[in-house]
């Protein structure tokens, strides 16, 4: 079992799932309570990751972070070292990438709420931030936590996006994903199995105790 | 000029009324469709008309001519309907509370149990609100509309899901309030029991203003054919 891969696959999913709840609950609240006509495109680019295949999604994120487009010289000024092939650079990529697993559960936890209830909060004096941060994630919380399990499930997984950005460079940007295919490479079957199911029974688990929890919560329908 | 002015148009339905509020309460009476709950949206801000004007205890609340629209919680205006939008994840307490600003914690907290001992609802404070009865869940309601003294209480039927006793008490609670008031109903017998200026609308329009009586006088045959 390559630990080091373990140590920053866990690091990178939990930075990941920490930056798309901050940007992604922001975003699903705008999109569910704006009238601007750029909602539909907003909608369709933060769902187009799910679509594009992530080698296409890397490459552009590839010429993005480096030094030829201001982003990428701007990250370079901040940084003192290019985004493309470092840690930071698999969590930019990581983020937009799974930002349909944030945003799309949170879109519908928001749509569930009761509109009666945002009309009362607003009657009685409660501005944007306070009807989301005292009405809207109490009463969604069952998907933050589903965001937040889909996000850190999904980054665990990634090969394509990760593998473009960062290369494969041990202590730095290869995760477990990459390391199974090293091992691959290698013949060495028997470690790449052990990796692999490590991250299938992770993967499951994951989603296992989703359901349960919802379950937990009693039927939508009885 | 009138109070209150608003024209807005919802498909094919055109509402088109004016009119004040001339006493303590003020009733919109008249068959369901006629528009009493769209200009009460309007008036409390949670929908813009296409035009209109309201103004309130000498505020301009909305002017569409020269843009001024306040947003609901700026316009001192306590809100409740047929069926009362509890927060689920607060206690009744917590609920009165909400809307209550500008005071310091103890004080909120109260303001709150005045408010629910007002509606007879004090007992209820620490309850979740999922369990509580139709009757019960209004009386929380009306505390927490109340609860940041607004200039005016506007009711969209707020008796008509209750029984007969509930419905009593809660209107003899209200009426004992100087609280402005504009109160919703078709419903003929519940509007005898109110001591109010009643605003007559039938079809988007206001058909008529007066006393409960006066209006009954002129209009009772057509409006017991509509009401029936």
């Amino acid at each position: 079992m390559d630990v080091e891969a373990l140590w920053l696959t866990l690091r990178l999913a939990a930075v990941t799932t920490a930056a798309l709840l901050a940007c992604g609950i922001p975003l699903a609240y705008w999109i569910v309570s704006t009238r601007s006509r750029l909602r539909p495109v907003v909608e369709a680019v933060t769902t187009l990751p799910i679509l594009l295949p992530p080698t296409v999604l890397g490459f552009y994120l590839l010429v993005l972070l480096g030094p030829r487009t201001a982003f990428g010289r701007a990250a370079v000024h901040l940084l003192g070292h290019p985004l493309a092939f470092s840690f930071a650079g698999l969590v930019v990529g990581s983020v937009i990438y799974s930002l349909p697993f944030a945003v799309q559960p949170l879109t519908a936890g928001f749509h569930a709420v009761d509109a009666g209830l945002i009309e009362q909060a607003r009657l009685l004096g409660a501005g944007r931030w306070r009807i989301l941060r005292s009405v809207l994630l109490p009463l969604s919380a069952r998907s933050v936590v589903a965001a937040a399990a889909l996000c850190f499930t999904h980054t665990v997984g990634e090969f394509g996006v990760v593998l473009m950005i960062g290369g494969d460079i041990p202590g730095a940007t290869r995760t477990l994903s990459i390391a199974i295919y090293d091992q691959v490479q290698d013949f060495a079957y028997a470690q790449a199995n052990r990796t692999a199911l490590l991250l299938l029974c992770f993967s499951l688990a994951a989603l296992v105790l989703l359901y349960a929890r919802r379950r937990h919560e009693g039927p939508a329908h009885a | 000029m009138p109070d209150i002015r608003i024209r807005h148009r919802q498909g094919h339905f055109v509402l088109d009324a004016e009119f004040s509020l001339t006493s303590p309460w003020t009733v919109l009476f008249g068959p369901s469709g006629a528009g009493k709950s769209t200009a009460l949206r309007a008036i409390a801000g949670l929908i813009v008309p296409d035009a209109g004007h309201v103004t309130l205890a000498g505020r301009t609340l909305l002017d569409t001519a020269t843009g001024i629209a306040l947003a609901p919680g700026r316009r001192s205006i306590g809100f409740v309907t047929q069926q009362p939008s509890l927060f689920p994840h607060l206690t009744v307490r917590e609920n009165v509370e909400f809307g209550i600003h500008n005071l310091a914690h103890e004080e909120r907290r109260q303001r709150a149990m005045e408010m629910l001992r007002l509606f007879g609802a004090e007992a209820l404070a620490e309850r979740r609100t999922h369990g509580l009865s139709g009757g019960e869940r209004q009386r929380v309601a009306l505390a927490r509309a109340l609860a940041p003294a607004p200039h005016l209480l506007l009711l969209d039927e707020p008796l008509a899901a209750l029984d007969d006793a509930s419905a009593q008490d809660i209107l003899a609670r209200l009426l004992s309030l100087e609280t402005r008031v504009l109160y919703v109903s078709h419903d003929l017998p519940e509007i005898w029991r109110v001591p109010a200026e009643v605003v007559l609308m039938e079809g988007g329009r206001v058909t008529a203003t007066g006393p409960l009586q006066q209006i009954l006088a002129a209009h009772r045959d057509r409006l017991l054919q509509q009401l029936s």
